[in-house]
């Protein structure tokens, strides 16, 4: 059963979307991150995304891990159910729940720490499985609720706060989601909205696992000269390769582009997702060039961002386990006991 | 002594050579003959080539606990010919393959050889090394046919079941039971005195094992997501899970599934996944043992303290750590009553059999959605993996599932406001809500601290007021776990109180101990937390023998912290070597201590 929640009266300035709620409607509770901290900008990133593709905020579900990151969202979507469960497993509780009902729309919220250290492995399965969810790693190279120990996604040689150098290689959530089969893989910054938002939407559009790395700024252990993933060095140092915009099905696509730099991706709910490319080498769509080009693009010191790959014809988790249109929590229980008269039946196997 | 009916054999055997089927097929016929049976699968941890037993034991009087004496062994494999011979009761007999000169190793004055050159019969009548080899089990079940009385009609009814749309595979094997038949009928004073007389005591009765019974209980009880990795002894229980639904649950028009059964990438991830199910509103579970829940610890206190059901089956092996996986223990009764950290305490269910497995299975799921927690069903690797005679399955088609409070779309949209963790209705349990369902609805599940509100909170207070009505909440399922089950006056001086796959060997011992003269009152737990009526069994008797296996006494332990009654009134009757329970371990255990107070 879908409700939709009444619009209510806000400041006349605030706009409202298709289903007449504002943006106000998307929000959360209030943040308990530190000031600047950079998952609160993909937070009200998150909340764009949501309230510009007009979904019905209690149609969601939204779960984390445990990190500063995976407390984010309590601060968005009040009317969704929340999920803010234990380090490192947020994947496999959205597996079982996608599972249950697939009709929800998953977003999972995670660290560097959350998914690369102590959940990598249920990361890893949750992309072979290509669990219908869009899932945002935000990446601070540092573990941030503990106080800023390096995290498996810092780079060799950044710096910690007290100066000491990273010795050990990072783990490229990208560049592994490549090698695990991802159907949908986007690298952003969460100082970058205009980048991010479009990038979010296609990724709750696209059926199956949506991999978004999002670099985010830790403003109190990991923001100062010497580290790799501070304010200062992303800005200087990423460069994007493909552009993402969303347009929603039935919307006049009207502006032009050059026609051999687009590419067009029709999702399956008819939406299009126009990828512009703004690296002429780079081919989205290309498993095995992305891959090499990102690490080519590292080795120069550059952080690719963007839309880096993806599929539409792989087979999310529901479609490789036949489940129907139905999601298994809205099945009557009549169809699911075979009765008394068959337990008799069935039972003379057994004499 | 009248030896009809009345008897165990063993069959020594190397794990692959193909012994499974010429052993279920002598069990089912002995069962088809009406005559009480049960069986014991022996085996190693390995695939091919180490050592392997079957143990059938025949029971007119019914009794299907194991027992370790022998009165034929069927000694087969020459690695283990030493340890086989041995375990002949005196006057027993001892079936060789006498294709070859027999092995000094076998020779003992006071039992009968019997030999059968079973080798040399299959390579004259069959070709190719594979079917020899596959034909030599059936032979000797042929033999055994023979010796014991085994109904030849019914092993022939039961090839043409099996075999029928095989002709040919029909045919070799008709003629293998043939070959060892006819070979014991011409040489041996057939049948032995140690043979099967028809009776008619298993026609309501089947041969079933506890993991397929608790898959078909999931099955029953409507589960619809069932995550699980790998282990023994606990695998073929999705497997079965997985066949009945095929069967049962999958439309062939349209090619769709209603189930879904995700192989996780450990125990971590497949508890996940069965808290993310439940917690999205489908009832799910997952089968497991010892180093499985080990790993799912600190999920299990996420889905205690936010309150979310789950149905995990725990069939339990020897551990600590890798163990021995194929011999079985009770030995996670601690574990899983007090899994994970922080203060917690969980629904625990103790099926004694098969039947039990599958009512239980169905209980767990009305438990686990009632009071909104985790919920084990404890068996163990006998229970799970052997084959147990027990009275037919029953189901009542008037059952519904007991989702315990789910708020409706229409109640949330009346609700003035809805608080996930309030305690409305005063019983320690609060109304939930699935996602999806209404606006009104949302809430934040955390395994962080949370007031009643479902707002996070560090206060003493708000954090207190939650867990303290958890506590209330668990304890409320003693009056809802299935009651113990009790037999004998009520006032003996004695009692014996068990759990689980420790049952028949204790009715047995009861009735032995009776014949010595020896009266006790029996009780065996089915559920944790315990009611007040195992507290008052424990109050009322002098001495109260626990009987249970594994090395520690945990269910004695049990008692201890959740009843109060002091550990001396408790007489500890351990078995714990890996073989299920036999009654003359209890009355062993009952004596020792009997002796010492005289
Ligand atoms: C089993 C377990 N071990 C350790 C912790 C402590 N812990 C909490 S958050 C965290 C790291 C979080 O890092 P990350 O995912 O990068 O999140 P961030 O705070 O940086 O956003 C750790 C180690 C825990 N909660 N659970
Ligand atoms: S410690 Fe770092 S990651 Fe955590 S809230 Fe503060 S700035 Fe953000
Ligand atoms: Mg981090």
């Amino acid at each position: 059963m879908t409700y939709i929640a009444k619009p209510r009266v806000h400041h006349p300035a605030l706009q409202k979307n298709e289903i007449g709620l504002t943006r106000r409607d998307y929000e959360g509770t209030v943040t308990t991150l530190c000031a600047g901290c950079g998952h609160d900008s993909i937070t009200a990133a998150i909340i764009h995304a949501f309230w510009e593709l007009s979904i019905p905020p209690h149609t969601v579900a939204k779960l984390s891990g445990i990190g500063c990151s995976s407390k984010t969202p309590a601060y968005f979507l009040k009317e969704a159910h929340g999920f803010n469960s234990v380090h490192g497993r947020m994947p496999s509780l959205v597996t079982g729940a996608n599972a249950a009902n697939g009709a929800i729309t998953y977003i999972g919220v995670s660290g560097d720490g959350d998914s690369l250290s102590i959940g990598l492995g249920q990361l890893c399965h949750a992309i072979r499985r290509n669990v219908n969810v869009l899932y945002v790693l935000e990446n601070n190279g540092v573990y941030g609720l503990t106080k800023g120990q390096f995290s498996a996604s810092a780079d060799p040689g950044s710096l910690s706060k007290r100066g000491e150098p990273n010795t050990m290689e990072a783990i490229d959530g990208c560049l592994m989601a490549l090698t695990l089969g991802a159907t949908f893989v986007a690298r952003s910054f969460s100082g970058d909205k205009a980048q991010l938002v479009p990038l979010l939407k296609a990724g709750l559009k696209h059926k199956g696992f949506a991999f978004i790395d999002v670099i985010s700024p830790c403003v109190t252990f990991n923001d100062h000269e010497g580290s790799t993933k501070s304010y200062a060095y992303t800005r200087e140092n990423t460069v994007e390769v493909v552009q993402a915009d969303f347009i929603a099905p039935a919307k006049a696509i009207t502006t032009e582009y050059d026609p051999g730099a687009v590419r067009e991706v029709t999702m399956h709910d008819g939406s299009t997702v126009r990828l512009r490319k703004v690296a002429d080498d780079y081919d989205p769509a290309d498993r095995d060039r992305a891959y090499h080009y990102i690490r080519k693009k590292h080795a120069e010191g550059e952080v690719v961002t963007g839309l880096l790959y993806i599929s539409t014809d792989s087979k999310d988790m529901q479609a490789q386990n036949s489940l129907g249109a139905t999601p298994l929590v809205q099945l009557p229980y009549e169809q699911l006991c075979p009765g008394s008269a068959e337990l008799a039946k069935l039972q003379q196997q057994f004499r | 002594m009248n030896r009809v009916n009345e008897f165990a054999f063993k069959i020594a055997t190397a794990n692959g050579s193909g012994s499974a089927s010429a052993n279920s097929l002598i069990m089912q016929a002995i069962f088809r003959m009406g005559v009480p049976v049960t069986g014991k699968n022996v085996f190693p941890s390995n695939i091919q080539g180490l050592p392997t037993w079957y143990e059938i034991r025949v029971s007119g009087k019914g009794y299907t606990a194991r027992t370790p004496q022998f009165d034929l062994m069927v000694a087969l494999n020459p690695a283990t010919y030493e340890k086989d011979v041995k375990e002949v009761q005196p006057g027993g007999w001892l079936l060789h393959d006498s294709t070859w000169p027999l092995d000094e190793r076998l020779h003992r004055s006071d039992i009968t050889l019997i030999g059968i050159p079973l080798a040399q019969m299959c390579n004259d009548h069959f070709s190719g090394v594979r079917e020899r080899i596959l034909m030599k089990n059936i032979a000797y079940a042929g033999a055994l046919s023979a010796l014991l009385g085994i109904d030849a009609d019914i092993i022939r009814t039961l090839l043409k079941e099996k075999y029928g749309r095989k002709p040919a595979l029909m045919d070799s094997n008709q003629k293998a039971v043939d070959l060892g038949f006819t070979y014991a009928m011409s040489n041996f004073p057939c049948p032995l005195p140690i043979h099967l007389a028809p009776l008619d005591k298993t026609k309501d009765a089947i041969l079933i094992d506890g993991n397929t019974a608790a898959a078909l209980g999931c099955v029953y009880a409507g589960a619809t997501v069932g995550a699980w990795y790998p282990i023994t002894p606990s695998t073929s229980m999705m497997e079965a899970f997985k066949r009945f639904c095929l069967k049962y649950r999958r439309d062939t028009e349209s090619g769709t599934n209603r189930f879904a059964i995700l192989q996780a990438e450990d125990e971590l991830s497949a508890i996940g996944m069965v808290i993310g199910a439940n917690w999205a509103g489908a009832r799910s579970f997952t089968p497991t043992s010892g180093p499985g829940i080990s790993l799912m610890n600190e999920f299990l206190g996420l889905a205690y303290y936010a309150e979310i059901p789950a149905v995990v089956f725990d069939v339990q092996r020897t551990g600590p750590s890798t163990g021995m996986p194929t011999r079985t223990q009770q030995c996670d009764l601690m574990m899983c009553a007090y899994a994970s950290h922080g203060d917690t305490k969980h629904i625990c269910l103790y099926p004694s059999d098969p039947r039990e497995a599958f009512e239980f299975a169905v209980k767990a799921f009305d438990l686990a959605e009632r009071y909104q927690t985790p919920v084990f069903v404890l068996t163990d690797l006998d229970i799970g993996m052997n084959d147990w005679m027990v009275p037919m399955l029953q189901w009542d088609d008037s059952y519904r599932p007991d989702r315990g409070k789910v708020l409706t779309a229409e109640q949330l949209a009346e609700a003035k406001a809805f608080y996930r963790y309030l305690d409305v209705d005063g019983d320690g349990i609060a109304a939930r809500s699935l996602p999806g369902t209404h606006p009104k609805g949302a809430y934040f599940a955390r395994g962080s601290g949370h007031n009643k509100f479902g707002g996070y909170t560090e206060d003493a207070e708000e954090y207190t007021e939650v867990v303290d009505r958890i506590a209330r909440k668990v304890n409320g399922a003693r009056r809802a776990v299935p009651a113990p089950v009790t037999q004998g006056p009520g006032n003996a001086r004695l009692g014996i109180l068990t759990v689980g796959g420790c049952h028949a060997a204790c009715m047995e011992a009861v009735d032995q101990l009776a014949a010595e003269g020896i009266v006790v009152d029996y009780m065996r737990v089915r559920g944790f937390p315990f009611g007040e009526e195992v507290t008052a069994f424990l109050e009322k008797h002098e001495t109260v023998f626990v009987v249970e296996q594994n090395r520690d006494g945990q269910l004695r332990s049990l008692l201890t912290l959740e009843t109060g009654v002091p550990v001396a009134r408790m007489e500890s009757v351990r078995y714990y070597g890996g073989y299920p329970m036999s009654a003359h371990h209890v009355i062993a255990g009952i004596r020792a201590r009997l002796e010492k107070v005289a």
